[in-house]
């Protein structure tokens, strides 16, 4: 050997526990669906991993009823501290099958196993352990003492359908918040990527909720539609394109049920010239590089001050030059496979209308496998806030740099986005820091990082990026009378 | 092994900027303050993620003759004695006496008045002679001891110098003194390879870390180190990676490829292989040799021959099966 490669180190995929079939789950019972079963496929080979069950309208009217019985019967009347118990139990029971959680996920997701392992099960455990916590706290969350002195009513059963770039830890946001309040739930994990969901399913049911507290119901978007019209559902929360959430909110107008999107974003990542270059390098590939971008809130477009431009291009190279691309198993790979054929496509028209539209495309060498869907980690230069890949959300591992010369610049250009979900700002002064956060229209303004979670710091966006907030005590008041 | 790294660019030659750095007290206190800064959280978290990476078969092996081709075997205690420094010697020449395909470590490293010793065992075979110098470890002395003591060493024979910098003036911010301290001790190094201990554990922030490595690079310094081993925290990985990239850095800039050591409080093979890692993926492949990346360490390499044996056999063998010096 004269130069050292890696040998591959690939984490076992018998321990995902993968079964040929999967069937969804009412009622606390698994049962068959009555829908046209999908088959999941692994995006990183294209293989088929799994057929799952999907629901049919009378599925979901079953399971809405179900969830209403639960809601009516017990679990809106059990004490705040019993719910607790159940949630930290899912958490702890999380925390006991992470591996195998980690490792579905990555097959079915496509999503390197050093994030499913160290970023995407972990904070699914903090998310129910957090809100465990406040169960039994809810009159002091800030929304009065309520009419029996316990905390403001919850609302009732929650319909809630979720995205495909983080399949289990998006369930996570959703239940977690909805469960410590006292409401029930019907939730539909995307299309491409149901399994995680089933196997969270599986851990309710050992666990012991009551029947009807949780139900998952695979399906595509039809199954979606048909729960968030239902007329038992009381809340709706949905997190995915902008597209959908804008058809949700038209159909829910009048209707009475409380709503929160997490949509779209567009997130400006603004570097000053006085900023820490090494780490802010970093930030700027864990903001897009990070899950292959397929992150709602990516620093997609990096704005950095013109008079370091040239330098932290060339640190920037260097450093997306070393990301690891391939096998999602290997726990050495950075970046994993885009998680469907479409996706695939999408990022591959977009990036095409950079190079029509006169931007300078930069790719790293790095090699790709020969099956499975990836793509190259694609830096874009001259990039102006005119074009395509300046305005529309890319979903993929494709970053867009713009300069500017001064802070109200850098402001004016980060707002000129109908998104606003996330931004970041890097620079060596606090008073700097403040000031843009100030001024960013942006549901979370990192700084000096990107792309961090926690299940503490509420999580949300402006405009198109949607409204409502998830975790920390702001995130409580979508799943409460208030 | 070798330890003919070509000699390091003489301010003249660097580019203006650098060249400019060193003018007077003035310039280099501005270039020093005009640094980037350095980010803690994000350096650390580099770091840690970086210590993830998966290491197994052949390549475990590859990173384990390459860490054990990359040690300076280390003594330097009160007690050394030449018998001990004897067989430290031996140790370095064949490391795993069962095993003679085992690489021999890339120095011993030794108080500068035992070098006589070691030049006599390691006669003929390559290794280096690592000597401290200039006040080891607290470099509190008179600048004219300092380099005196330096002079000896390289006299007696010692082919590389571990000094440490005056850390009391750097914190006190004069760049300058400390600047033309290494200076003095690399002309007096002569042909003599100069390590510059920075000891990161004193100077506390990355930012300094970061100022102190451009200092050391711009004065002349083949190789910046660590930590003289004397204090907790010794070498630790964010401090490394600093190091790393001030060195690629440094490389981009003026052509020049500059070592880093990593000294103290290494002592498995887990740890010298998570090293290993930063050094390829921060500074680059080009820094995996002994020329340009040391260990400085005295129980890593037992480590690092019983997880040899493990590779090879396949099965663990015991602290017994390897020899204590």
């Amino acid at each position: 050997m004269t130069t050292w490669e890696y040998a591959p180190a690939p984490e076992s995929r018998d321990i995902a526990r993968l079964r040929p079939s999967y069937q969804m789950f009412v009622d606390g019972r698994f049962v068959d669906g009555a829908g046209e079963p999908l088959k999941t496929i692994n995006p990183a080979t294209e293989e088929v991993l799994a057929e799952v069950a999907t629901a049919s309208p009378a599925d979901v009217d079953t399971a809405v009823r179900a969830a209403k019985r639960a809601y009516e019967r017990t679990w809106s009347k059990m004490p705040g501290a019993e719910r607790a118990k159940y949630l930290y139990r899912i958490a702890r029971m999380v925390q006991e099958r992470a591996r195998e959680l980690a490792v579905l996920e990555s097959l079915d997701n496509g999503k390197p196993i050093r994030e499913s392992r160290d970023v995407d099960v972990p904070l699914v455990a903090a998310h129910f352990f957090h809100h465990a916590g406040w169960a039994d706290k809810l009159p002091y969350a800030g929304y009065g003492p309520g009419p029996d002195g316990n905390g403001p009513r919850p609302l009732g059963v929650a319909g809630q359908v979720i995205p495909w770039n983080f399949p289990l830890l998006m369930a996570s946001w959703k239940i977690a918040p909805a469960l410590a309040c006292g409401n029930t739930v019907v939730l539909k994990p995307a299309e491409t990527t149901p399994l995680t969901a089933l196997v969270l399913a599986e851990i309710v049911q050992q666990a012991e909720l009551p029947p009807g507290v949780v139900n998952i119901l695979p399906g595509a978007g039809d199954v979606g539609a048909e729960l968030v019209n239902h007329p038992l559902v009381n809340k709706v929360a949905f997190t995915g394109s902008t597209e959908v959430g804008k058809q949700i909110q038209r159909s829910l107008a009048g209707s009475g049920k409380k709503l929160t999107l997490e949509l779209g974003g567009k997130a400006a990542n603004v570097v000053f010239d006085d900023a820490p270059l090494d780490q802010a390098v970093e930030g700027i590939v864990n903001g897009i590089f990070f899950n292959q971008g397929h992150v709602c809130c990516a620093g997609s477009r990096l704005l950095v001050q013109e008079s370091i431009v040239d330098e932290l291009l060339s640190k920037l190279h260097a450093r997306v030059s070393t990301l690891r691309v391939g096998d999602p198993l290997d726990k050495n790979t950075d970046v994993g496979a885009i998680n469907s054929k479409a996706q695939l496509e999408k990022i591959v028209e977009l990036t095409e209308s950079g190079d029509a539209e006169g931007a300078h495309r930069w790719t790293s060498p790095c090699p790709l496998p020969d099956k499975g869907f990836f793509f190259a980690p694609t830096v874009f230069s001259d990039v102006s806030q005119a074009m395509r890949i300046a305005r529309e959300e890319i979903f993929g591992p494709v970053l867009s740099v713009l300069t500017f010369r001064t802070p109200d610049e850098a402001i004016a250009k980060a707002n000129n986005t109908p998104y606003g979900l996330s931004a970041g700002v890097w620079t060596d002064k606090g008073s700097r820091i403040l000031w843009m956060a100030q001024r960013m229209r942006a549901g979370v303004v990192w700084a000096n990082t990107f792309n961090r979670f926690d299940p503490s710091a509420p999580f949300g966006g402006y405009n198109e990026s949607g409204f409502g907030r998830e975790g920390g005590r702001t995130g409580l008041e979508a799943y409460l009378n208030v | 092994m070798s330890t003919t790294t070509a000699a390091p660019a003489e301010p003249a030659e660097l580019p203006a900027e650098l060249a400019d750095a060193t003018r007077d007290d003035a310039s280099l206190r501005r270039f020093m303050h005009g640094l980037p800064g350095v980010d803690q959280v994000g350096a650390e978290l580099r770091a840690a993620t970086l210590a993830t990476r998966s290491i197994k078969k052949q390549s475990k092996l590859w990173a384990i003759d390459t860490a054990i081709r990359m040690v300076d075997l280390t003594t330097l205690e009160g007690a050394d004695t030449p018998g001990k420094v004897r067989s430290l010697c031996a140790k370095a020449r064949r490391p795993d006496p069962e095993r003679p395909d085992v690489p021999s470590v890339a120095a011993v490293c030794i108080y500068p008045d035992l070098v006589p010793t070691a030049v006599d065992a390691l006669r003929g075979t390559g290794i280096g002679i690592a000597s401290v110098a200039t006040a080891f470890p607290s470099g509190r002395a008179a600048r004219a001891v300092k380099i005196a003591d330096a002079e000896a060493a390289v006299r007696a024979g010692a082919t590389e110098v571990d000094m440490v910098i005056d850390r009391g003036a750097f914190l006190a911010g004069h760049y300058r003194r400390v600047y033309d301290e290494i200076v003095e001790v690399k002309a007096a190094c002569d042909t003599a390879h100069l390590k510059v201990i920075l000891e990161t554990g004193e100077l506390v922030t990355y930012d300094n870390v970061l100022r102190a490595s451009w200092l050391a690079l711009l004065a002349g310094g083949d190789f910046i180190k660590t930590s003289t081993g004397k204090m907790s925290p010794a070498a630790t990985l964010p401090v490394t990676h600093i190091m790393l990239q001030a060195v690629r850095d440094w490389h981009a800039q003026t052509g020049d490829r500059r070592g880093v050591k990593a000294a103290g409080g290494i002592r498995t093979t887990k740890d010298a292989i998570r090293y290993l890692v930063a050094v390829r993926e921060v500074a680059g492949p080009e820094w995996l040799t002994p020329d340009l990346f040391r260990f400085g360490a005295s129980s890593l390499l037992n480590d690092l021959l019983m997880q040899r044996r493990t590779q090879l056999e396949g099965h663990y063998s015991g602290q017994n099966y390897v020899t204590v010096d």
